[in-house]
């Protein structure tokens, strides 16, 4: 699947819920799912402090696809890194740097992707998207 | 008091949010504004703006008269001695760092500052900018674990080279209202001058700055149901004499020529450049707003709601509150065992209830506990049981939701 059918995909799955409560207990169960980040990968380099939480990414580049993990301390955030992770993992270096993730606007969720909102996510895209550039090749 | 006739008078109460009625509980953050209040900034921009203290035409003294007339009010609410004891600023912020640049100059290297370990961002970061730049020393007066500060070791700090104590009043992080009579006591009894952070106050208690005896008090306009923009400064007549001007401009000069400049007269001195009129009238008005309740109710009616609150939320397994301090005010700062902030935080918003999550500008408070920050909920005159019984709810809803 390309990035745009799987943002598609999970457009569709959102689309179902009215309530926000309902709309947030999935992502609060996409986040609690979250294959975590190694505990080695945990370091300080890799972490990204944002005032209201924080997260860690580790972003690797094999046979030309990247695959990323990570991890956060809220569990909503974690919710929405398991949703930016599955669109952009093993997909291309040269597509995840052109992602522009416009899909979390669709399903409601901008705020949290908002410079403001200092929840360590907004530093996040931008990370995985210049390790991505990197890979580029 | 009757506190539907006073949540009538703030239109922001009857908005919904994501569909849900509002439950403003971050009137520590800033409080909403009475129909008073925004009518008056509404008036003065559409009938009488002009620029003040510089027009011979009707609408600029108008305009100057109103934004006077705005400042006696403040003065006679505070109990200051003079109108131009009252310098209006941007809000706390402001009003601090024009103390730590104006009275710093008169510092010395080896003199030295005390501060308390819970002061705001705001009441750290000038005085430790003053110390850099003049080679002073910064002295914390310790807290313990109940959030309170403990005043014998402050009492130990005090020497003759101490020449300001800077203290809020109520903090904003843990609620604790301070012993800042005996602060002051102190400071003056080593002939030090004292600041106090009154941003957290005079929404909340009577403050008269005469009684209190203390040489700066501080505090922002928007915390007390007034604009944003716009705070005081309160000083002493005689130590802001004393004091250089802060920042250069109109209005605050008597003279100027291109070699030499006198300046203005108190409060112009410190006044640089036009200021936020309509913000200085609609303060005048927010103070009318405080003159029209009895402020003992006000504080009644908030500790009730602080002990009931504190009494159902004491009911939730796993709750852990910071800020026990015998004398506080109606702010709550807690965690939920496995429960962050920012996820609950998160939740409460979709269900209306607005909540501050963080560190509150205080870090080193948060250190001290050693936690990231709390959730916090703080009350102001308008809140109620009921609203208090929707958060409860919307919290046993949210837990198991986040718990595992
Ligand atoms: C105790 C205290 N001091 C200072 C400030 C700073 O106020 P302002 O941002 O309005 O300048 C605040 C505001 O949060 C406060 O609570």
């Amino acid at each position: 699947m390309s990035i745009k059918e799987k943002e598609q995909e999970i457009i569709d799955e959102f689309a179902i819920y009215e309530d926000w409560m309902d709309k947030y207990e999935y992502i609060i169960e996409l986040g609690k799912e979250l294959p975590l980040i190694e505990e080695q990968y945990k370091t300080e380099d890799r972490l990204i402090k944002g005032c209201q939480s924080q997260v860690w990414l580790n972003a690797e580049c094999i046979d030309n696809k990247m695959n990323f993990t990570a991890d956060s301390d809220a569990i909503i955030t974690k919710g929405i890194i398991a949703l930016l992770i599955r669109v952009v993992n093993d997909e291309s270096p040269e597509d995840v740097a052109r992602s522009e993730f416009k899909f979390i606007k669709e399903i409601g969720l901008q705020e949290h992707l908002s410079p403001t909102r200092s929840n360590g996510l907004v530093s996040m895209v931008k990370d995985m998207k210049l390790n991505a550039l990197k890979a580029v090749k | 008091m009757n506190i539907k006739a006073i949540r009538s008078q703030f239109p922001i109460l009857e908005e919904k949010i994501h569909g849900k009625p509002l439950v403003y509980f971050d009137n520590g953050a800033t409080t909403q504004k009475p129909l008073s209040v925004i009518q008056r900034v509404n008036d003065y921009y559409s009938k009488e703006n002009a620029n003040i203290h510089r027009g011979v035409h009707t609408l600029s003294q108008e305009a100057t008269t109103a934004y006077e007339n705005a400042r006696n009010t403040i003065q006679e609410y505070l109990g200051a001695k003079q109108s131009h004891e009252i310098l209006f600023t941007k809000g706390t912020t402001d009003s601090i760092n024009l103390v730590a640049f104006s009275f710093g100059e008169l510092l010395n290297a080896d003199d030295e500052v005390i501060i308390s370990a819970m002061e705001h961002h705001s009441n750290i970061v000038p005085w430790q900018m003053l110390c850099e730049r003049k080679g002073c020393k910064l002295r914390v007066i310790p807290m313990n674990e109940k959030g309170e500060l403990e005043l014998d070791v402050y009492d130990t700090l005090l020497s003759e080279k101490t020449k300001l104590v800077a203290v809020t009043h109520i903090s904003n992080a843990l609620g604790t209202v301070n012993n800042v009579e005996h602060i002051i006591e102190k400071a003056h009894a080593v002939g030090a001058k004292v600041l106090i952070d009154g941003a957290q106050s005079i929404q909340h208690i009577k403050v008269n700055v005469q009684d209190l005896g203390c040489d700066f008090y501080a505090f922002s306009g928007h915390k007390l149901f007034g604009p944003t923009g716009i705070g005081v400064l309160y000083g002493k007549e005689e130590i802001l004499n004393q004091m250089p001007p802060y920042q250069g401009g109109g209005d605050m000069i008597k003279e100027v020529t291109l070699e030499k400049t006198t300046y203005n007269e108190l409060p112009h001195k410190f006044e640089a450049g036009t200021p936020n009129i309509a913000g200085g009238i609609g303060l005048g008005t927010a103070f009318e707003f405080l003159n029209s309740l009895n402020m003992e109710d006000v504080l009644k009616h908030e500790q009730e709601l602080l002990n009931y609150a504190t009494e159902e939320l004491s009911k939730i397994e796993g709750i852990q509150f910071y800020g026990e301090a015998e004398e506080k005010t109606s702010v709550i700062s807690f965690l939920i065992d496995g429960l962050h902030p920012y996820d609950v935080g998160t939740l409460l918003d979709k269900m209306g209830i607005a909540v501050r999550t963080g560190h509150h500008c205080t870090q080193p408070i948060m250190d001290q506990f050693g936690i990231p920050g709390t959730i916090r909920a703080s009350f102001a005159l308008y809140n109620t049981k009921e609203e208090i019984d929707l958060f409860i709810a919307a919290l046993n809803r949210i837990i198991p939701i986040l718990q595992d």
